[in-house]
């Protein structure tokens, strides 16, 4: 017990989420979403199952939507991360976000933020998706509600709006 | 407790047990109505209900109202948030409490205007008198206002008066989740707060036989470990290391396991459990016609899993005795009293306050881990613990929703009318939910796991009409012959308890799909076939109004890819009416490509949410009926990731149209559960239009549907 009983020894990652810097002491092995919840206080991205099969707790890590809940502190480190609390812009929020909130597209709303993140990475590469390619984009997440059919509207109305502002 | 007086009149909704206007709303001096309501949210949408509501009968923006968490330090005691009753119970109680607040106002504002009642109007709060002088809401509030018993002789608004009530207004809570912001009792954070995680046995029948506690309280970051009898938790500085702790734990403990599990997973097992027998209906007519043909079939349903796609959660602080607990249990005051007993202190030292969590559909994890909160809260005092489980105590842990078998037998006379039936249902009783009534007895997991152990919550049915497992037993149709039985199984060898619509989603399975093998034997339209044994004009207004939507043609039938099938219901019998038209697909599996839908819940507080529930409903039941089975052999429960229990993804999900029938004079009827047993009858209908095979028993997996295509 070398670093002490609080056991972290290994201090100061340095982590960029939603465009800043952050020092975090935890060890490398920590799971990014337990730093984004418990030390950033980023809450948006959510724990569903610790193994990376429901998609509650995605980010995007450089352009691509990943399970935060079972990737390492130390392969996020020097990689650039965006939560949902980093979708908004200029005070304005994400056409995806606004488009959820006009389709009512949720119920109990837990899985709704690891979809928005798995949409907003989609639409980052692909601006003109078809409805296959949203529902292969949307693979990983889960939805126990039943709220899929409304979640896939809301996405096709941002896809929509993005491609007017553009 | 409640504040019933004496014997007083029956009062509407929720309102006769909780007496007091000042239960249920305060009047601020800031502007602002708080209603304090006994339901809560569960991802059904309730609480931007509740608040039309009353903004509704105060006349006040709906933007004024806030609701105040569930708490039993000062909420209403409406008991549990199930059984779509939270409308007809909570909402109804509110809507007679705003209406007579709003009386109440009127009567100081026309003492303080000098003008008589008749000459007043409200807008928003403001009362102004013909003559042009005015008094707000908040000024003429004080405490005194609703200090009162509540006498629900102030009419509610009737339908032409109304402008929130029954319009879609949006959910309140959804701004919120789209954010990011925190929503739910996992996002909760309190100063100090430390992570705890339990060590949940590996099966039902295992006891700890060893555990190196020094060794886990080595471990980085751990605070404290704590033991009682087979009940093992750890709580550590950082969420992590207490995942790492309950990791070693979990290498480390050794357990003695015994096997106390079914021999098979086909629910059939029940046919040769001891009963207790019951004739829930019997009717007899010598007159009616004889029979020509009869008609026997057997259907089944498997444990379901909630699967709520977050493991519960609680956060609770031991602190000069008393705990407080913040928990998305569906019943606030019940759980207070099973912790107060488990803990062995007087309620008065536990108060419990609802916090949202992922949508449940019915009882799940939310009270086990409220104790196991309380149980690590109590080894590090003053310090608050938050506890949430990994999938997999979820999976494990759960009370499921119980495994069911329905054998059904009918006759036809000689021009294919239904003129005998006999539905006999084996089931357990469908809850477990902690009763708090003491007695050694407890609802909550651990429980049963201390060193002086807590007998389980024994299951029970909600009496009929409603019912339990008998719920939906009784059909609707006109049967000049009839009886129904419950066979009730008491023994439990999985923990069961209330899944979203009870026994709701078998009966009706079985009854939906019997009507159309019935209607297939008189070579009827299955939608004329039921029309034609319905008396109920709602009832029949949702099938005509489905078959219309959906563009059904009497007697279609599939091209043995696609098919469609019918399925109705009148949930409990006694709330909303739901009818469903699927569209199956049969290709390397079952898919459900289109459903379609009409409800009828009486007056619609808020159509949109009615929709979403609906949706929701037809999908999750989608899911349950093609894809869902708890797995498990003689000795563990082998159901411990989303790998074990596949739900429906997107890639396969169904587009949803569903028709609201509104009937603002009406009463509003519970919806939240309508849709669960006409999907499940509907697909198995469909799939025997489009391939002419029947499937019987859930789930209709690829390899169901190639054996009955082989047999």
């Amino acid at each position: 017990m070398a670093g002490g009983k609080r056991g972290l020894e290994h201090m100061g990652i340095t982590l960029e989420v939603n465009g800043r810097k952050h020092e975090v002491a935890a060890e490398p092995e920590t799971p990014l979403l337990y730093v984004l919840r418990n030390d950033l206080k980023l809450k948006g991205a959510r724990f569903g199952c610790g193994l990376g099969q429901c998609g509650a707790c995605t980010v995007i890590v450089d352009g691509r939507a990943v399970p935060s809940c079972d990737l390492p502190l130390s392969a996020a480190a020097g990689k650039r991360i965006t939560t949902i609390e980093g979708l908004a812009a200029d005070g304005k929020l994400h056409p995806l976000q606004q488009a959820f909130i006009a389709e009512q597209a949720a119920q109990c709303g837990y899985c709704v933020s690891g979809i928005i993140m798995s949409a907003a990475a989609l639409l980052g590469s692909n601006p003109d998706p078809t409805e296959e390619e949203i529902r292969a984009a949307l693979k990983g997440n889960l939805c126990r509600c039943g709220t899929h059919h409304r979640i896939l509207r809301a996405i096709r109305r941002a896809a929509g709006e993005m491609r007017k502002g553009t | 407790m409640t504040d019933r007086q004496s014997a007083a009149r029956r009062l509407p909704g929720s309102l006769d047990t909780n007496r007091r206007l000042d239960r249920w709303l305060r009047i601020n001096r800031d502007g602002t109505v708080t209603a304090f309501p006994g339901k809560v949210e569960i991802g059904q949408g309730i609480l931007t209900a509740l608040a039309q509501i009353v903004a509704e009968e105060l006349d006040v923006a709906l933007e004024r109202v806030r609701l105040a968490p569930t708490d039993t330090s000062y909420s209403p005691d409406e008991g549990v948030t199930s059984g779509s009753r939270s409308i007809q119970e909570g909402g109804v109680a509110l809507r007679h409490a705003a209406a007579e607040a709003r009386e109440l106002l009127l009567a100081r504002a026309a003492a303080k205007l000098g003008v008589s009642l008749e000459q007043l109007s409200v807008a928003d709060g403001v009362i102004t008198a013909r003559g042009g002088a005015s008094v707000t809401y908040w000024e003429l509030a004080d405490e005194s206002l609703l200090a009162r018993e509540a006498s629900a002789d102030a009419a509610p608004k009737p339908p032409s008066q109304r402008s929130l009530v029954g319009t879609a207004v949006p959910r309140r809570d959804i701004p919120a989740k789209v954010t990011g912001a925190p929503s739910y009792v996992q996002d909760l954070e309190l100063p100090g707060m430390l992570h705890g995680r339990v060590l949940r046995p590996p099966s039902y029948g295992a006891r700890l036989a060893g555990l190196d506690e020094p060794e886990l309280r080595a471990l980085p970051g751990v605070v404290a470990v704590v033991r009682d009898g087979s009940f093992v938790g750890v709580v550590a500085e950082r969420e992590e290391q207490a995942v790492r702790a309950l990791a070693r734990a979990r290498r480390i403990a050794r357990w003695e396991e015994s096997e106390t599990l079914p021999a098979t997973t086909d629910p059939r097992f029940l046919l040769g459990e001891q009963t207790e027998d019951e004739v829930i209906s019997r009717k007899g007519d010598p007159a009616a016609a004889p029979a020509a043909k009869r008609l026997e079939a057997e259907y089944t349903r498997p444990y379901i899993a909630h699967a709520s796609l977050a493991p519960s959660c609680a956060v609770a602080i031991f602190e000069a005795g008393r705990y407080t607990v913040w928990t998305h249990s569906q019943g606030v005051f019940p759980l207070r009293r099973d912790l107060a007993h488990v803990l062995g202190v007087e309620e008065e030292r536990v108060a419990v306050i609802h916090a949202e969590g992922a949508g449940c559909y019915g009882h799940n994890g939310a009270d086990d881990v409220a104790l196991d909160a309380a149980l690590l809260a109590r080894a590090v005092a003053g310090r608050p613990v938050r506890v949430q489980w990994m999938r997999e105590d979820e999976f494990m842990w759960e009370p499921y929703g119980p495994a069911m078998v329905v054998r059904m037998s009918g006759a036809l006379d000689a021009q294919g009318n239904i003129v005998a039936w006999t539905h006999d249902l084996w089931s357990n009783g469908h809850s477990t939910r902690p009763s708090g009534r003491g007695g050694g007895v407890a609802g909550t997991l651990a429980a049963r796991h201390l060193e002086r152990p807590f007998t389980p919550q024994a299951t029970g049915n909600p009496p009929l009409p409603g019912g339990g497992s008998h719920r939906n037993a009784i059909p609707l149709y006109e049967f000049p012959n009839q009886r129904v039985t419950n066979h009730l199984v008491k023994r439990t060898p999985l923990r069961v308890s209330a899944l979203r619509s009870l026994g709701g989603n078998a009966n009706v399975f079985a009854i939906e799909s019997f009507m159309d093998e019935l209607a297939h034997a008189a070579g009827a339209d299955p939608v004329e076939f039921r029309l034609r044994h319905l008396r109920d004009p709602r009832a029949r207004a949702v099938i005509e109004t489905v078959a219309r939507q959906a563009g059904w043609r009497a007697g279609e039938k599939g091209d043995g890819v696609r098919g469609r099938g019918i399925g109705f219901a009148r949930y409990k019998n006694l709330a909303c009416y739901v009818a469903v038209i699927v569209e199956v697909e049969a290709g390397n599996e079952i898919t459900v490509r289109r459903a379609w839908a009409a409800i009828d819940a009486g007056m619609a507080v808020n159509p949109d949410g009615l929709k979403n529930q609906t949706e929701g409903g037809i999908i999750q039941t989608v899911s349950w009926t093609l894809k869902e089975a708890v797995r498990y052999d003689r000795t563990r429960i082998l159901t411990r990731s989303w790998d074990d229990y596949p739900i429906l993804a997107f890639p396969e999900a169904p587009e949803v149209e569903v028709t609201v029938i509104d009937r603002p004079e009406e009463p509003p009827l519970g919806a939240g559960e309508g849709a669960q047993g006409p999907t499940a009858a509907a697909i198995a209908n469909a799939i025997h239009n489009a391939l002419g095979v029947r499937l019987r028993d859930m789930p209709f997996t690829r390899e169901k549907v190639v054996a009955a295509l082989a047999g």
